[in-house]
């Protein structure tokens, strides 16, 4: 019973069928749509930003209306009410999603460039180069990720780069190690041997036999990534390291209003509600990933 | 085994040696902060250039370093500008604060992961099973600032059951425990459950539990002698290692709820520039991590009797 | 409580269903099963991966998890049906009237319980013992099942015992209950011949003393001929033939029981004579099983009208057990058998290809200097020693032994995938021993190339097959430009005989044997003049094994290529090879041509591992050579000679303290050995040819 599904014809547009193929069995998996479902809200909503009829995120208007109250004016409607300093809600969450995914996004992309090279090298080389590399990961993973974000922040300074190198810290040397993990695995299967053995360069090895088998893992994991990396930007603002100011920052919106919580509920509970769905998208999603992986 | 141990133990030493040198690095090459620091923003810089002069400073960097470890390793990590006291006294008794929230948060979440994990792993696709994977996800969702801010609306605006902040200003008092604690097992449970569920269902499907259920054993016998002493040893090495992830989670609950403890310490001293004490904060941090890494590494081959005994075949 | 003696079979199964029910529907593996086993009696289940075998074995043991389920049909054990039983009260029959042994014993074992315990359990469990009493047996059971050292056993972990070890323990453990059945799934499959036989001899002796009734699963024909009593030959999930071993393996009526047979090589025939018949098609998957007989859509006997409705079992006449799945199985006559008639043409010997002299190859298990971060310490192993070999063109050259003997480092240390750390490698007159395959230039490289053992890794599973021999092609220089790329791939997917449709497949759209076609085809792009292939047929099923052996020596002769073939299988290298070399523990210990390593004199271990080999065929008698002992760890080799711990000729101290010295037999036959000449020279051959069965 090892192979229940029948082969396919032979393709001809391999890609487009992997495509048709990769979403065919998300369909089949509840928690990958939920997951993609969100994801695709959120996205829509950052992409949409400035199209989308809402206040400047940045104007000070009327502090502290409860959600859904009309204006002063008689004529806008603050949908989720403004924060302590007069500002709309709604408008500042969804500008913060359309900030928080952009830096996110850059970040991991950042930490997988640099994992997955030091993965590959490490991993395939082996001897001098998997020693010094280990032990650079090893070094960088006995911080605990909080107080490396806070050392590296406070010592350089709270810019978007220097955010986004803070993440790449942090994250490249797991990423590394599970790329690591993979290719030793994978380097002695007879594919790689065989290419091997036809004289095939270090590079074609790594990034033709050994990188795009190891990417069911790694596409798993750059979704969960994703999410950590969220968490990480949140809880930066919130701790006041995130983003500079004024630019809304989803956690840096809780911290705001922390102080004065018990009149502004809605301005806490908002943006800890949109950190949660968004960072809830990726995790499902790369569950459901994992599930549609391990089923065939 | 002991050479096993005895490595792990070298291995933490060098990495322990290596991160304090960063950080030295990090914080004392630029000498004229540091005399800013001490000195006041308003210090001219001939001020400053005699305070480096008269504490040493324009001493070679390694000299300094070397110093730096010994008077560490005997307790004495400097004084700290902020507060004007030395940074041991300082550290001590928030370290204790710290590590009993954390080691509530351990008393609540291991049994209560392990038991879910287990139970779920037994029957892999049931009910409680499918339940328990999306209560994890949806909990490793919220981040601890965010379930902070839900716990409070919830417990201290709504049903004001509980206080919202616990520093503890007026004596120790278990209700302002009650919020940190919730916040820290509800983000790190999760984790710990869905690992030890993967690695119990991994090994209700193994082939020595056919072997169990074959021989005729009586299902308890099975999953009590035979499961899961084999699909504890992954989740242990991942408890141990979440210290790693509590201490971040540290650091933003105390922050969050004001409590006196290591994180707040470490973070007020990174955003003050208070740079002994972070140097001191930091390599506590990074003394836990190590250490438990360490554990976890030993803890590991204790458990696994197929590396413990590694090599020695009857033949 | 041991029920009286009853007259009645112990166990019955009829008409059984077996289904899997997955998110793809119901898919039946086993269909209208029917089986009886008396008293005693040893059946035999046979056929290739995927027939439903092991379904078979898990339902009786009612251990089909989740997804499977009987859907009809009884299992009448010692009368009384397992099917409607619940859990408890199959608890008091599993371990303790019917016990099951295992495919993989390491996996078997729970790793982290002492042996003991785990042995201790049974006794404990299924009769009322006290733990003192339960601990004696369980020691008797250990020696009964030829361990040594019983006490240290029994406070080892799995871990600490060999394969074979293992797995005498896990018959250790399925006996201490005194069963009426022992259900054997391919208990032999993970492990090396001569260990299989001590193992098989284990098994028979105690069905003899214990009177055991045994269900023996294998796909290997001549395990359950030298095993079993009865066979029952399954295909699709359903029985096609059964009956006495000697009687359908002397005059098998069924087609595919016949296919099975002409795929495999037997001793006593060869290339000459009976060539090797490969089952056309592939096994139909279950969703997919033709309406009639299931075998139909590969049978050569198919005619229309006949075939094409549901086959029964039908008996043979003439008061033989004999039961047929096959209308025309009155029609079928097999024709008879080639015989070796004298040893087989001699070839004309080509120009040396390859000389290796004093070959050594150390490598070190752990990892790098520096090892605080990635692991642990380090030893070395000495995987070649001394090897000194020659290959001439056109020639096939096997190399055999069991594993851990060097044989799989010598073909990487060839290629070029490691690098030899003393001694010469000559190839066309080239020293290429210290290069490195990176640095060996493009054309060395195609003139020698590998073809691997695993069908499941031989190909690049992201890319289309095309793309995988197109960058063959580029990358020898072969052809350039996209369309004369394209050329040379399609007339390699012809030399090997796959329809050009498959340079846009997917490897996993490919069965096992596809997959080692094309990596035939890639080997021989750059035409090689010599290819070493390791052990490119082992994984495969015996029907795929056949075509896949002919098509590589059929390529290798007609381009006169140099071909090392790899193998523990001692059938097929006597099959198709020239000249033989044995290697045990990283020495060469014989080498010659086939013919005269086959025959007398032999090197001991040869000896032995030819009189391991299960024969199928009935009319061959084997002398029967039991190695005592277990295989040493490649790590601590024995001293002198490295076949002294296990010989059973060995002549005394001397084997233990001096190497032994290479001797000559004729022209190209050479033996290391203590033992004299004539000593060596007196053995007996190890296969009898005792004419035709005496079957019509
Ligand atoms: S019934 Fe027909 S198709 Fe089936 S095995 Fe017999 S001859 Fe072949
Ligand atoms: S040298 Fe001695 S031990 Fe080795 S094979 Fe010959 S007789 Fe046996």
């Amino acid at each position: 019973m090892r192979r229940l599904r029948a082969p396919g014809p032979g393709e001809a547009a391999s890609a487009a069928t992997a495509l048709r193929r990769a979403l065919g069995s998300l369909r089949e998996s509840p928690l990958a749509i939920t997951g993609a479902a969100i994801l695709a809200f959120w996205l829509a909503m950052a992409v949409l930003a400035p199209v989308l009829p809402l206040a400047d995120p940045n104007l000070p208007l009327e502090p502290l209306r409860p959600p859904l109250s009309v204006g002063a004016d008689g004529s806008t409607t603050f949908w989720l009410g403004t924060d302590i300093k007069g500002r709309d809600v709604l408008s500042r969450l969804i500008w913060g999603a359309r900030r928080v995914l952009v830096w996110a996004g850059l970040a991991t992309l950042a930490a997988y460039l640099v994992g997955i090279a030091m993965g590959l090298v490490a991993g395939y080389r082996g001897g001098w180069w998997d020693e010094a590399l280990s032990f650079l990961a090893n070094l960088l993973l006995s911080f605990p990720v909080m107080v490396l974000y806070i050392v590296v922040i406070t010592r350089i300074g709270a810019s978007p780069i220097n955010i986004v190198l803070a993440v790449t810290f942090a994250s490249a040397p797991a990423i590394m190690r599970i790329v690591r993990g993979l290719v030793l695995d994978l380097k002695t299967r007879d594919y790689v041997l065989a290419a091997r053995t036809r004289g095939e360069g270090a590079l074609w090895i790594m990034f033709v036999e050994l990188l795009p088998n190891a990417r069911g893992p790694l596409i798993v994991d750059a979704c969960l990534r994703m999410g950590y990396t969220t968490i990480a930007l949140a809880t930066l603002g919130f701790l006041g390291l995130g983003l500079p100011p004024p630019d809304p920052d989803w956690g840096a919106m809780i911290a705001e209003t922390q102080p004065m919580g018990a009149f502004a509920g809605h301005a806490m509970l908002f943006p800890a509600l949109a950190v949660s769905s968004l960072v809830l998208g990726f995790n499902l999603l790369a569950d459901g990933l994992r599930e549609i992986s391990l089923r065939d | 085994m002991l050479r096993l141990a005895a490595r792990r133990f070298g291995a933490m030493i060098l990495i322990m040696a290596v991160v304090s040198f960063i950080l030295f690095l990090i914080f004392e090459t630029d000498k004229l902060a540091v005399a800013g620091k001490v000195l006041g923003p308003y210090s001219s810089l001939e001020q400053r250039e005699l305070w480096l002069e008269r504490e040493g400073y324009n001493r070679p960097f390694l000299v300094r370093y070397g110093e730096w470890v010994t008077d560490a390793l005997r307790g004495d990590f400097g004084e700290s500008i902020r507060f004007k006291a030395p940074v041991a006294d300082l550290l001590w008794p928030r370290l204790a604060n710290s590590a009993i929230l954390a080691g509530l948060v351990f008393l609540l979440m291991i049994p209560l992961s392990l038991l879910l994990g287990v139970l779920a792993g037994m029957r892999e696709g049931s009910l409680l099973d499918r339940g328990l994977s999306f209560l994890s996800i949806l909990t490793t969702s919220v981040p601890e600032f965010a379930s902070a801010a839900f716990l409070v609306a919830l417990f201290v605006f709504e049903l004001r059951w509980l206080p919202g902040t616990s520093a503890m200003t007026g004596g120790f008092d278990w209700s302002q425990l009650v919020l940190p604690v919730a916040v820290l097992v509800l983000y790190d449970f999760g984790y710990v459950a869905r690992m030890t569920r993967a690695s119990m269902a991994e090994v209700m499907t193994s082939h020595y539990i056919r072997t169990a259920i074959l021989k005729g054993l009586p299902r308890h016998r099975v999953v009590l002698r035979h499961a899961l002493r084999n699909a504890l040893i992954a989740p242990f090495t991942v408890i141990v290692l979440q210290l790693n992830w509590l201490l971040s989670g540290v650091i933003v609950v105390e922050v969050f709820f004001a409590y006196k403890g290591f994180g707040a310490l470490l973070y007020d001293a990174a955003m003050f520039g208070d740079i002994y004490l972070i140097e001191a904060c930091t390599m506590v941090a990074v003394f836990v991590a190590v250490f438990s890494q360490f554990v976890s590494d030993v803890g590991y081959t204790l458990l696994n009797p197929r590396i413990r005994f590694a090599g020695s075949t009857v033949r | 409580m041991r029920a009286p003696p009853e007259e009645g079979p112990v166990l019955a199964c009829e008409g059984l269903c077996v289904s899997y029910f997955t998110r793809a529907g119901e898919i039946p593996a086993v269909v209208d099963f029917d089986l009886r086993i008396a008293p005693g009696e040893a059946v035999g289940l046979v056929g290739e991966s995927g027939c439903g075998k092991s379904t078979v074995a898990l339902a009786i043991m009612r251990y089909l998890g989740r997804a499977g389920r009987i859907v009809a049909g009884r299992i009448r054990f010692r009368g009384r049906d397992l099917v409607p039983l619940g859990e408890r009260e199959l608890r008091r029959i599993r371990g303790a009237r019917i016990g099951m042994i295992y495919q993989e014993p390491m996996a078997s074992l729970n790793p982290s319980m002492k042996i003991g315990a785990q042995l201790l359990e049974v006794p404990l469990c299924h009769r009322n013992l006290r733990r003192g009493e339960a601990r004696e047996r369980a020691l008797e059971m250990l020696a009964r099942v030829g361990l040594p050292d019983t006490r240290r056993i029994f406070g080892s972990y799995p871990h600490q015992l060999s394969g074979g070890q293992q797995q005498r323990v896990v018959i250790a453990m399925a006996l201490l209950a005194d069963p009426d059945l022992l259900l054997l799934d391919e208990p032999t499959t993970a492990l090396d011949v001569t260990i299989e036989a001590g193992i098989l001899d284990l098994v028979g002796d105690i069905s003899a003393r214990f009177g055991t009734a045994l269900l023996y699963i294998s796909h290997n024909l001549g395990l359950i001929r030298r095993t079993c009593d009865r066979v029952a030959v399954m295909y699709a999930g359903e029985v096609v033939e059964e009956g006495g071993v000697e009687e359908v393996f002397g005059a098998m009526r069924h087609p595919y029981t016949q296919g099975l047979f002409d795929a495999v090589p037997l001793p006593g025939s060869d290339r000459a004579t009976r060539p090797l018949r490969p089952i056309p098609g592939r096994l139909p998957l279950p969703q997919e099983r033709p309406r009639g007989c299931v075998f139909g859509p590969r049978c050569a006997h198919f005619r229309a009208g006949i075939c094409d409705r549901r086959q029964r079992m039908e008996a043979l006449t003439g008061g033989r057990l004999q039961r047929v799945r096959c209308a025309r199985h009155g029609e079928i006559r097999r024709p008879p058998r080639g015989r070796s008639t004298g040893p087989p043409e001699a070839r004309e010997p080509g120009a040396v290809m390859l000389e290796v002299r004093g070959l050594d190859k150390e490598y070190a298990v752990g990892d790098g200097p520096f090892t605080l971060f990635t692991g642990d310490g380090r030893r070395r192993i000495r995987a070649n020693r001394k090897l000194d070999l020659l290959a001439r063109e056109g020639e096939t050259l096997a190399i055999v032994g069991e594993s851990g003997c060097g044989k799989s480092t010598f073909a990487k240390v060839l290629v070029g995938l490691e690098p030899a750390t003393a001694g010469r490698i000559r190839f066309e007159g080239r020293e290429v021993a210290a290069a490195p395959v990176e640095k060996r230039e493009r054309e060395l490289v195609a003139r020698l190339q590998m073809i691997f053992q695993n069908p499941f890794e031989t190909l690049n599973p992201s890319l289309t097959v095309g793309a995988q021999i197109a960058r063959v092609v580029r990358k020898f220089g072969l052809a350039r430009g996209r369309e004369e790329v394209r050329r040379r791939v399609f007339e390699l997917l012809e030399l090997v005989k796959l329809p050009r449709e498959f340079f846009w497949r997917r490897p996993r759209q490919l069965s096992g044997g596809q997959k080692q076609r094309i990596g035939i085809a890639r080997a021989f792009a750059g035409d090689p003049k010599l290819v070493v292939a390791d052990e490119p047929v082992s994984a495969l099923d015996v029907s795929v094994q056949a075509a896949v052996v002919e098509l590589l020596t059929d390529i290798q002769r007609r381009r006169r290529t140099t071909l090392l073939f790899i193998s523990h299988d001692l059938s097929l290298v006597r099959y198709l090879a020239d000249r033989v070399v044995v290697m045990y523990l990283g020495r060469i210990v014989e080498q010659g041509t086939a013919e005269a390593v086959f025959t007398p004199p032999y090197h001991p271990y040869t000896e032995a591992l030819l009189s391991a080999v299960p024969v199928a065929d009935p009319a061959v008698v084997t002398r029967r050579i039991i190695l005592e002992g277990e295989l040493p760890s490649a790590l601590e080799p024995p001293s002198g000679c490295p076949f002294h711990t296990r010989c059973p000729r060995k002549a005394g101290a001397l084997c233990e303290e001096r190497e032994p010295p290479e001797q000559r037999f004729g022209a190209d036959h050479r033996i290391a050995c203590h033992l004299p000449a004539e000593e060596l020279a007196r053995g007996a051959t190890v296969f009898r040819d005792a004419g035709l069965p005496g079957f019509p």
